[in-house]
């Protein structure tokens, strides 16, 4: 089956011109104003209230726009960036380790696999200092020293420390700041907030995002909102995998349907699977937990040798203790002794893929891998351990019900984030003018993978700098207040989701949604998941419309669209994942190449590569091909019935040349 | 394991409501509680029912959304967890588990489990934030916070809003949450100029949504899933005393 | 109803600004302070603990008691003349102001609470609030009665056999009367309740006035909780002492001098006495 249909002209990126260090400045310089009599003029509908959505209606709405902001949570302190860990990055160079600018860029477009935009991701490297600034000043309790300054950590993918942190919980912090500045600005009557309110459609007026349908999820009313232009910060699309740890609600409704509206969507292939979960134990879970990363530093990764021994353990004729060290495979240790257990998430991801495909897996389904901490706690102590990872170990029991210190863990990699998503040019305008994207829902500054520590920054950074500077550049060439909710565009769109939310209700089948969304999710899991490879790939590309047809046909959707209908939420949110798998795994397909979160198995290293034979890497590893898939891959909707187009960024890499990444 | 459910069934906030009984049958004991529940909502749909409805998000003890008492107590017995950690394996095959809505005036009942919680959010539009407008801050490190300060703040800032402690209070108080936001912020230097202003406020916004006070019961500090002390409530007593008696004579 | 017109909900339905700009603005502050919940508590505080002082003054006082008649008469004697007998009334007024504002405000609070819990669990549970904290309004308005009633009993004196007991010296004798004040069992069990249930208000609402007022943190409540309980135990203690000593032990009752005056006196001795 042909990947794609036929392939248009190189989409402009808007990327100003000069030496990539002036471009941000010069780029401000050049953009245009608005007075400040005329901002309150406009109006801007942002949809999604986490870190990008939160900042970016807080800061429009102190610089004097008309904001009206939505989320599908009861309040917008609940969207999913609260969930995040780890920490923060930005270039302070606070510890004088020499850290830059420069670095963060570079060794996010290293990290990234030479898969995103240079400019973007220089000037998210140039404001990060002023995100750390913006946040104690908010009152964000970052991590200080005994002398009162911040303090850092050094995170994966970096030589330096330059992570600021809020003990695991720096999601949070990030978040309630923004929210408190959002809270702030809805007392003061700038931002008009509707919780529980979720987008069903983009209205486009002549070729313009100028509003939304939504819906409100307690009284089920639809209702028309018109604004000058439409940001969307609606997160990630890591739920079409059913299991993911994105939240419960996470989905990718609000960028399908722009997409569907015209918004192409890039390299929405690129997911990234995060090595360090808690296993799935049954049929019945609903999500997925990390555990923190950082316990890979004194865990030892391991399978047994034989795949008897993992079969008698699964069925709990043995335990771990059973296994005599000799019968034990520490695979990370083998295969990458220099890095061993702290090889890079992909990598570590892979091979415990790779072990459980062989039979030796250890948890009751045969996913999952020991995480074993038996020596470290010989070596260290029990105290000791118990200060590093106390709360770690502390969530483990409690999910697991099993002791970490007399038990190894068990771990497997689980859907985490994903670096795809809509396209959008240095503006963060997406090819349909008037529509903007912010945070996860774009594709611009991680490329084919993300580092830690880095969603929260470009979260942050898009909502509180860039798009307040950018969006100007669009609004400067409208009549304020154009459109109204009148438009017939408006008309259409609001049938089109009446229609839609009837014709779910009319189904009345057998089946569950849920049944529908563990179906799609296992599939793309299984197909386009941590490894893939052309035969896998057509294979779920002709299971989905199956899916999908069946869906349609088949779901069940108890009650009516009047007042709080969880399963027609949700069934609206499968209908859209089963039509983005698709795109998915077309995408997925069309990408003959291993880039960071994406490996196809039919493109890595093998014994003959010369990189391979002079010992800078491994066979086995991702094996990119800058030569002819060095673009950002759009694609454009053309109609349920007939293949998406491809558009082509090219991606120029003038400042940092591309090489191969190796961890040996 | 098999169970019996107590669930509070209401259509929507004007309904009456009432206590259904549902049986839980063959629950995986490694099951969360809200996969529990997850797998009778599947049972009840399939036999032609509308699903329990509750609220719910991220599933991992952090956005503060999961909002259900479990016998009684909001988020369950067990300290610092909230409903979405509850796991199957703290109950004993053939319990009966009730499970009501979070109670309290100023939280009416959506529909069965869900609750509107939105006066939390009004609480903190009236003051519950540092002024500071993006863009103006100053390096972050010109201001050092002593680190046992900035812990403080900490503990407090960790509250996810889930109003539990409203839920549990016999007077449906919120003076843990406000407490809370207002240590956090009153504990940092940036907090000091809005201090007088944002207490007063907040506490005029909180009486005004109709929570009661508190009575010094401690039931809220009990069940908070993030264990935030009710040390927060005396030191909002504190702040508030100082800052009335500043609006009433300087 | 009095509480009624200042409960902060009740003036806002009715629609009552407090903002106009002629109403004077420390008057604004103060009735914002006592609209607003915490302000309320404040006074509750404030209040209990001029109470806990006069608790503690009137238990330590009583223990004259054992030391005497002599010693107990000179003391009453005392406190209605320190002050050329004004201490008395001031002390009275601080008393009953104190003590009004303590059960207006707490009234005013528990409408405000009932009100914010309209629907409770059916399957109701408490963690960790103790059975005192939880019955404070109702052990609150027993003990209200029970020191309406205590007036009547020692204060005011409306029995004229207590009433018309005198020392040879003409002083209204305090001792002779607390001991036969205490030979009806009905009054000593009624005591016994009365005081027990202020030492549970008192237990809760000791530790609580650190609370209120900010002076409570997690380090230091389990020395606060001691606080309170101990100074209960020890009010508990003093006060039953005497009932018990006066009608279980039989302590005094063989020295109960007979009242010497008849009942046409009673009018002229109270007023001697004040």
């Amino acid at each position: 089956m042909a990947a794609n249909g036929s392939q248009k002209e190189t989409l402009n990126s808007s990327v100003p011109d000069g030496p990539i260090a002036e471009k941000w400045t010069n780029h401000k310089n050049n953009s245009k104003l608005i007075n400040p009599a005329n901002k309150r003029k406009y109006s801007i509908i942002v949809v999604g209230s986490g870190l990008a959505g939160g900042a970016a209606a807080a800061t429009l709405s102190e610089l004097g726009y008309q904001v009206k902001c939505f989320c599908y949570q009861d309040s917008p302190r609940r969207a999913h960036s609260i969930a995040a860990q780890g920490g923060i990055n930005a270039a302070k160079n606070y510890q004088n380790d020499g850290d830059s600018i420069y670095r963060l860029f570079y060794d996010t477009v290293k990290g990234g696999d030479f898969r995103s935009r240079e400019a973007n991701v220089h000037r998210l490297a140039e404001v990060s200092g002023n995100i750390i600034d913006q946040c104690v000043a908010q009152g964000v309790p970052f991590a200080r020293e005994y002398g009162g300054l911040l303090d850092n950590r050094s995170f994966g993918g970096a030589q330096v420390s330059r992570t600021f942190y809020a003990r695991g919980q720096t999601g949070q912090q990030l978040l309630i700041g923004a929210y408190q500045a959002l809270s702030k600005e809805v007392a003061k009557g700038g931002v008009e907030m509707h919780s529980r309110t979720e987008m069903m459609d983009l209205v486009v007026v002549d070729g313009h995002a100028k509003g939304i349908i939504v819906r409100d999820m307690v009284t089920g009313e639809i209702t028309r909102h018109a604004a000058d232009t439409v940001v969307l910060a609606t997160g990630g699309y890591g739920n079409v995998f059913f299991l993911s740890t994105n939240a419960m609600g996470c989905n990718v409704m609000a960028a399908y349907r722009a997409h569907k509206r015209g918004a192409y969507m890039a390299n929405p292939c690129y997911t990234q699977i995060h090595p360090t979960c808690i296993p799935v134990s049954g049929d019945y879970q609903s999500k997925l937990t990390l555990m923190s990363e950082s316990l890979r530093n004194d865990g030892r990764i391991w399978v047994p040798k034989s795949a008897e021994d993992a079969a008698a353990i699964r069925s709990g004729e043995k335990t771990a203790a059973d296994i005599p060290e000799e019968d034990r495979d520490y695979y990370l240790e083998r295969k990458y002794p220099s890095f061993g257990n702290l090889a890079p998430r992909d990598i570590s991801s892979r091979s415990a893929k790779e072990v459980c495909d062989e039979g030796r897996g250890v948890a009751s389904t045969g996913l999952g891998v020991f995480l074993d901490f038996r020596d470290a706690i010989e070596r260290l102590g029990e105290d000791t351990i118990r200060a590093r990872y106390g709360n770690l170990f502390q969530m483990y029991e409690k999910i697991q019900g099993s002791n970490p210190y007399k038990e190894p863990m068990m771990i497997y990699p689980a859907v985490h984030y994903t670096m795809g998503g809509l396209w959008v040019d240095y503006n963060l305008m997406s090819n349909l003018p008037g529509l903007h994207v912010l945070g996860e829902a774009n594709f611009s500054d991680h490329g084919a993978n993300r580092l830690g520590a880095s969603a929260l920054m470009q979260g942050l950074a898009d909502g509180y700098f860039v798009i307040p500077a950018t969006l100007p550049n669009y609004l400067a060439n409208q009549e304020p207040g154009s459109v109204t909710t009148e438009n017939e565009a408006f008309a259409e769109a609001e049938k089109a989701v009446t229609d839609r939310i009837d014709k779910l209700l009319s189904i009345q089948g057998e089946r569950t949604v849920d049944s529908f969304h563990r179906e799609l999710g296992l599939l793309v899991w299984d197909k386009c998941g941590m490894s893939r490879d052309k035969a896998g790939l057509e294979e779920a590309l002709e299971k989905i419309p199956k899916i999908r047809e069946e869906f349609w046909k088949n779901v069940r959707i108890p009650g009516t669209g009047e007042g709080l209908n969880a399963e027609l939420e949700k069934a609206g949110r499968v209908a859209d994942f089963l039509e983005f798998g698709e795109l998915m795994c077309r995408d997925a397909l069309n990408r003959e190449e291993s880039c960071g979160g994406h490996f196809r198995e039919e493109y890595q290293f093998t014994e003959k590569d010369d990189a391979v034979i002079s010992g800078y890497t491994n066979p086995g590893e991702a094996k990119r091909r800058d030569e002819e898939f060095s673009y950002v891959a759009a694609w454009e909707y053309t109609g349920d019935d007939s293949p998406p187009n491809l558009h082509k960024e090219e991606l120029i890499f003038e400042n940092v040349k591309q090489s191969v990444r190796s961890y040996k | 394991m098999n169970l019996t459910l107590k669930v509070w069934r209401q259509k929507h906030a004007n309904d009456r409501g009432t206590i259904e009984t549902y049986d839980a049958k063959s629950i995986p004991v490694e099951a969360s509680f809200l996969e529990m529940l997850d797998i009778v909502n599947e049972q009840i749909v399939q036999g032609g029912g509308e699903p329990i409805h509750f609220d719910h998000d991220c599933r991992e003890g952090i956005c503060g959304m999961c909002s259900l008492t479990i016998n009684g107590v909001p988020h369950s017995k067990e300290k610092g967890i909230t409903t979405c950690q509850v796991h199957m394996r703290k109950f004993k095959d053939g319990d009966t588990i009730w499970i009501e809505p979070f109670r309290g005036k100023a939280f009416p009942v959506v529909r069965d489990l869900v609750v509107d919680r939105s006066a939390f959010d009004r609480i903190v539009s009236a003051g519950g934030y540092i002024s500071v407008r993006t863009g103006s801050a100053e390096d972050a490190n010109s201001l050092p916070i002593a680190k046992d300060r900035a812990d403080s703040s900490f503990d407090a800032a960790a509250c996810i809003g889930c109003g539990a402690c409203v839920a549990a209070c016999k007077n449906a108080s919120a003076m843990l949450f406000v407490g809370a936001k207002a240590a956090h912020l009153n504990l940092l230097p940036q907090g000091q100029p809005e201090k007088d202003k944002r207490v007063l406020a907040m506490v005029r916004q909180m009486d005004s949504e109709g929570f009661g006070n508190c009575t010094n019961h401690y039931e809220c500090e009990a069940v908070c899933p993030k264990q935030i002390s009710a040390d927060v409530i005396s030191k909002l007593n504190r702040d508030y005393a100082v800052a009335s008696t500043k609006e009433a004579f300087k | 109803m009095f509480f009624e017109d200042l409960d902060p909900i009740s003036l806002q339905n009715r629609g009552v600004v407090l903002n106009e700009s002629g109403m004077n603005l420390l008057c604004q502050a103060l009735c914002r302070f006592w609209q607003s919940s915490i302000g309320k508590k404040l006074i509750v505080a404030v209040t209990g603990i001029v109470l806990v002082g006069f608790l503690i003054a009137h238990v330590s006082g009583n223990m004259l008691i054992f030391a005497g008649r002599e010693a107990m008469n000179d003391y009453a004697y005392f406190l209605h003349h320190f002050l050329h007998g004004a201490g008395i009334w001031i002390f009275r007024v601080v008393l009953v102001v104190a003590f009004v504002l303590h059960i207006v405000a707490t009234i005013a609070l528990t409408k405000q609470n009932r009100s914010a819990k309209v629907e409770s669990y059916q399957n109701e549970a408490t963690n960790v609030a103790s059975k005192s904290s939880r019955m404070m309004i109702w052990s609150g308005l027993t003990v209200l009665a029970f020191v309406v009633f205590h007036i009547f009993h020692f204060t005011v004196r409306v029995d004229p056999e207590l009433a018309g007991m005198k020392e040879p010296s003409g002083r209204h004798d305090v001792w002779g009367m607390i001991i036969l004040g205490f030979q009806k069992p009905l009054v000593v069990l009624f005591y016994f309740v009365g005081i027990s249930l202020l030492c549970s208000h008192l237990s809760h609402g000791i530790a609580s006035i650190f609370q209120t007022l900010g002076w409570r943190s997690r380090k230091s409540s389990e020395a606060i909780n001691k606080l309170g309980l101990t100074l209960s135990v020890v009010v508990w203690l003093g006060f039953l002492s005497i009932p018990l000593a006066a009608s279980v032990v039989g302590f005094g009752v063989d020295e109960i001098e007979m009242p010497v005056t008849d009942v046409a006196d009673i009018a002229d001795i109270a007023e001697d006495n004040r």
